[in-house]
């Protein structure tokens, strides 16, 4: 067998293989996004309900002065919560985040405020160390199933550095918004201090007017923290999704692309295999030919 | 007469909902008792309470250990926003006991012991939803 044929054999059974590891990343993917999804739906209910009570509360008092929501003048650091992958294999998924929140910290530094990372994820994680960035805290190991106790970690750190005197100004969260199973935005929204979001259309009658068991203050004060765990809980639960989602999708071209791969080297394998034939066809024909030759030249 | 739409979330799933005749909570003021064209509130329930909602019609009552979180009511729809919650029904009861134990001896041993205070509360709680007499 000749050299080329089989250098394309060998070339063809390692693609076939990482074909095989390629395509069974994606199914994995394709049923842990299910998973992830009804996740999500089931984590609706109680943002719903959470963002309803804290635009009833808001809405009601007028004044609201809780440390919370009070945005400073003179912001001069600002949390970056950075929600990436604790494994790769997933396309662009961590290097969009990455750049996303690269780009959020240049303008925050155009704006005099100072960025500190918060990061999630083993990917982001290895990205700030390998770059030396100080990390103000960091979180690794449940990315693609998050529960809400990692939610409430993470928001009790972030409201602890947010409360403390010289601590941060302001929150950002950058993380992967789950639209679609095509589509995943990454986006960057600030929690902290609070911008109230309405999930829904604005109601059209008027809030009621609420009253609060024990104090409006007491509520507040128990209500906004929940709140801040519901948003990252729902942000963890997106790029869960997200994750998978793009997993699915970089791990069906791999797939596609290896299946291409293996086409066009059987195609070469079969040609050089026939060209190896027709050879050993004329080497034999020419040999016959001489042999032939020389016997009637003998005689 | 008018209904009360009931819902008890908890952040990873909705546990329960449907419609109730009276709902009664725990909040850090004491025990509130919700009715239909009750008035709007929002309070603060208590750290390992229990929930009971009547659902009138002869359906058997509905309770739930309830630890932490708010109880918001507006317009005949009342909202449970648990941190934890756990029906009466799927409560393991040996494994609540065997918690509950566990907790009072560690209460037992350091009185300063906040988390044990708090997880010997649940445990009660789980099994006062469960229907067990706790002392």
């Amino acid at each position: 067998m000749g050299a080329q044929l089989r250098l394309l054999r060998r070339r063809i059974k390692s693609v076939r293989s990482t074909a095989k590891i390629t395509r069974a990343q994606e199914l994995i993917a394709s049923s842990r996004i299910v998973k992830a999804q009804q996740r999500m739906q089931a984590a609706v209910p109680y943002e719903r309900e959470i963002t309803r009570a804290v635009t009833g509360v808001v809405s009601n008092t007028s004044s609201v002065d809780h440390p919370l929501t009070v945005s400073k003048e003179q912001p001069t650091r600002a949390a970056v919560l950075v929600v990436t992958s604790d494994r790769g294999f997933c396309g662009g998924f961590n290097a969009n985040i990455l750049r996303e929140a690269e780009a959020l910290g240049t303008l925050l530094k155009g704006k005099g405020i100072t960025p500190v990372p918060f990061v999630v994820g083993r990917k982001g994680i290895a990205w700030h160390t390998f770059r030396g960035r100080e990390m103000g805290g960091q979180w690794d190991g449940f990315s693609d199933s998050p529960s809400y106790v990692h939610a409430k970690q993470i928001a009790d750190t972030l409201i602890e550095a947010f409360s403390a005197q010289d601590g941060v100004d302001e929150i950002h969260i950058v993380s992967t918004g789950f639209v679609s199973m095509l589509t995943q935005e990454v986006a960057v929204k600030r929690i902290l201090p609070l911008e109230i979001e309405e999930t829904t259309a604005k109601p059209e009658t008027p809030l009621p007017y609420f009253e609060f068991e024990p104090t409006a203050g007491a509520v507040l004060d128990t209500l906004l923290p929940r709140y801040v765990e519901s948003r990252i809980f729902s942000a963890l639960l997106q790029s869960a999704a997200s994750e998978h989602a793009s997993r699915r999708r970089a791990m069906k071209s791999a797939t596609d692309n290896a299946n291409e791969l293996i086409r066009v080297f059987t195609m070469q394998m079969n040609q050089a295999r026939q060209a190896e034939i027709t050879q050993e066809i004329s080497e034999i024909v020419g040999g016959a030919n001489a042999l032939a030759d020389a016997a009637a030249g003998k005689e | 007469m008018a209904k009360l739409r009931v819902g008890v979330v908890s952040p990873e799933r909705e546990i329960w909902s449907g419609e109730a005749d009276m709902v009664i909570a725990k909040t850090i003021d004491g025990e509130i008792g919700i009715m239909p064209k009750h008035a709007p509130v929002l309070g603060v329930l208590v750290e390992g309470g229990v929930l009971t909602v009547k659902r009138g019609g002869g359906e058997p009552d509905l309770v739930a250990a309830v630890h932490g979180g708010f109880l918001s009511v507006a317009d005949n729809e009342v909202s449970i926003l648990a941190e934890l919650a756990e029906l009466g029904s799927e409560v393991d009861v040996a494994a609540a006991k065997d918690a509950l134990q566990r907790a009072q001896a560690s209460v037992e041993a350091n009185q300063e012991d906040a988390d044990a205070a708090i997880e010997a509360k649940r445990a009660r709680a789980r099994l006062r939803a469960a229907g067990e007499e706790v002392g």
